[in-house]
């Protein structure tokens, strides 16, 4: 019984990874205490890029939705965020509300969205991301371009709105990377990514396509939305220019490109990455921008998988077990599998 | 009111030019060229640039962008677009998103942020206008672009049935791998068709200029306003897409009537009643768990 095959989900690998991972975050919820200003704002804004990366993934990568208009819950999320505000809910609790009611939104949305295929969707959702801007814009409360800024928030001493915007953008991480691994090893998980490789073999053997899209959508809405009612608590001033602005979803796509399409790791790795480049070059000027879409446009072509793809094929290294794996002439599996 | 639609539809001849392009490449390659706008952006800042430089007429300008484009064009083909289009239906998306970047940005660090317009160079065409019956004006240039757009829809049919290349092209659209038995070379029809998209994007970009004002970062706009006139139309058919560019234009005009910012609203709520429509008419929600909910028949 030497060379019996079993079929396997945890490794050893996986299993200190998600330890690790559990460990890491517990010590990240300390980070305010040790971190200091400047690095418990950026960490925070890493956090949010995450939250990007992972959701834009979510959706190409997994439900095969290659999006350019993600901007839109972006935005929205962060409008909701002042109109809940303006309404008198305290804004921490607003900031938790908006991703559910943009998810709602989304809901709403999703039959005439998904119904879009290919480069119909990806610019459809562009279309939305315009109309949305343009609504909200003519919000009195937002008063056009001018914006509005998050009065509520400035009651908050500086210190205490940094911790509390670090470790909501830590807790909204967590949760939306969860998520995302709860749903990829469910039922749902194995949906999406037989719609992806081919929609029309998914449906012949019953994979009921529109409400697995419909799940990642939404809940890459959700997570898009969270990230933009965080960005404005880091910044304070809604400005629907800057919240709607399709560079979010560039970026977005930046990341999840460089660091893999289609790997639970890949699009965190690409965060970090975009983040050290952010960093290094100080996130602005012409020449930044033409090297990210000339990055982006580099590994879409060539490197199709990303860093943590590629790494993860030639090494058949995976840290957090999603898929399954076989595993040829385990001793102990084969007993495992005579006793059962 | 009449003033209005006439006015939209004058526009919408613009909103054709700057759409066959795009309506093109996805009937050939199934490619939804995401740098289209952008490349529209350069087409205008080229002409411009020579407009300005040599002293000619931007309509002289053009035909040395339009070969410049076409070129561009076959080039694209042959290092990115061939290249994507192996690799699965998302990378051209990913690929052609990433040139738009890159070519944004490019143009924005060359000329800076500046606006400009070809209409100084084009002399009394770009505010001479007839008058109607009825007091309504329609303006040379708006005519002009729509007399355009008309005929580059009627020459692409015409081009597209009978030209040995236009049936090649055809061919290799229905069934590349058919073709290629046929003694089609579809990487070279791919190519040809690209270079023609693009020879149409020079033009678009060209009366985009005369019009009105343009900047480094108006591409993804344009893209939006000729994806609204494919989409609009019926994908697949550039008559459709002429149709389409005219009911975006008359919408926004319409829109522009009932609030000042209505213009760009009326255009994108048309869109999304077009796709609402397309929706019903698939059969609607055909969702498995509403029929669940449904009381058992009796048997």
């Amino acid at each position: 019984m030497t060379d019996s095959v079993s079929v396997r989900r945890w490794s050893s690998v996986s299993i200190i990874t998600v330890v690790g991972l559990v460990g890491i975050i517990a010590i990240l919820a300390f980070g305010p205490l040790f971190l200091g200003e400047y690095w418990t704002s950026r960490i925070t804004t890493l956090f949010i890029y995450v939250i990007l990366a992972v959701m834009w993934n979510a959706l190409a990568g997994y439900a095969g939705l290659v999006s350019v208009g993600q901007q839109a819950f972006f935005g929205l999320g962060a409008y909701v965020v002042v109109r809940l505000s303006d309404g008198g809910i305290p804004v921490y609790p607003a900031i938790a509300l908006a991703p559910v009611i943009v998810a709602v939104l989304a809901l709403v949305l999703s039959p005439l969205a998904l119904r879009l295929r290919g480069g119909e969707f990806a610019i459809g959702m562009w279309v939305f991301a315009e109309l949305s801007h343009l609504l909200v814009n003519l919000d009195s409360l937002i008063q056009g371009e001018t914006g509005r800024s998050l009065l509520a928030i400035s009651a908050f001493a500086p210190d205490v709105r940094r911790a509390n915007n670090y470790w909501f953008a830590l807790g909204a991480m967590t949760i939306f990377l969860a998520l995302v691994f709860v749903l990829l090893r469910s039922r749902a998980g194995a949906s999406v990514q037989a719609i992806r490789d081919n929609e029309e073999a998914a449906a012949s053997v019953g994979v009921r396509v529109m409400s697995t899209k419909r799940i990642i959508f939404v809940l890459a809405a959700a997570g898009c939305a969270a990230a933009g009612a965080l960005t404005l608590s880091t910044l304070i001033t809604f400005q629907p220019k800057t919240f709607f602005s399709v560079q979010w979803t560039a970026y977005m796509i930046f990341m999840t490109l460089v660091g893999g399409l289609g790997t639970f790791e890949g699009p965190i790795v690409g965060a970090v990455v975009f983040f050290i480049v952010e960093s290094l070059f100080g996130g602005s000027g012409v020449w930044y921008l033409v090297t990210l879409g000339a990055t982006a446009l580099v590994f879409s072509l060539w490197v199709p998988r990303g860093i943590w793809g590629t790494l993860s094929a030639r090494s058949g290294l995976q840290l957090m077990p999603i898929g399954y794996r076989l595993v040829f002439g385990d001793k102990r599996a084969a007993e495992e599998n005579a006793q059962a | 009111m009449i003033d209005q639609i006439v006015q939209g539809v004058l526009l919408g001849g613009y909103y054709a030019l700057v759409a066959c392009g795009l309506s093109f490449m996805y009937g050939v390659m199934r490619i939804i060229n995401l740098a289209h706008g952008s490349l529209a952006i350069l087409a205008a800042f080229l002409v411009w640039y020579i407009a300005e430089h040599l002293g000619v007429s931007p309509f002289i300008a053009l035909l040395i962008v339009v070969p410049i484009m076409a070129a561009l064009g076959w080039i694209l083909q042959r290092t990115v677009l061939d290249r994507s289009l192996r690799s699965g239906p998302l990378t051209p998306l990913l690929s052609t998103f990433g040139i738009a970047i890159i070519i944004d940005n490019l143009l924005f660090e060359r000329f800076g942020a500046d606006t400009r317009s070809l209409a100084p160079d084009i002399g009394d065409l770009s505010y001479k206008s007839w008058t109607l019956p009825g007091g309504v004006t329609v303006g040379q240039l708006g005519l002009l672009t729509l007399g355009t757009a008309v005929v580059l829809i009627v020459g692409l049919q015409l081009f597209l049935k009978y030209a040995p290349l236009g049936r090649a092209i055809r061919a290799t659209a229905e069934d590349p791998d058919t073709a290629e038995l046929m003694g089609i070379n579809s990487r070279s029809v791919y190519a040809a068709a690209a270079a023609i998209a693009l020879a149409t994007v020079a033009i678009a970009g060209a009366f985009l200029g005369m019009r009105s004002t343009f900047d480094a970062y108006s591409g993804g706009a344009q893209l939006i306003f000729a994806f609204e006139a494919v989409v609009i139309g019926g994908t697949g058919s550039l008559w459709g897409t002429l149709l389409g560019a005219i009911a975006l234009g008359v919408a926004q005009n319409l829109g522009a009537q009932v609030n000042p910012r209505g213009f760009l609203i009326a255009g994108h709520l048309l869109f999304f009643c077009v796709l609402a429509v397309r929706f019903f008419a698939a059969g609607g929600f055909s969702l498995g768990w509403l029929k669940a909910l449904r009381p058992r028949q009796p048997a």
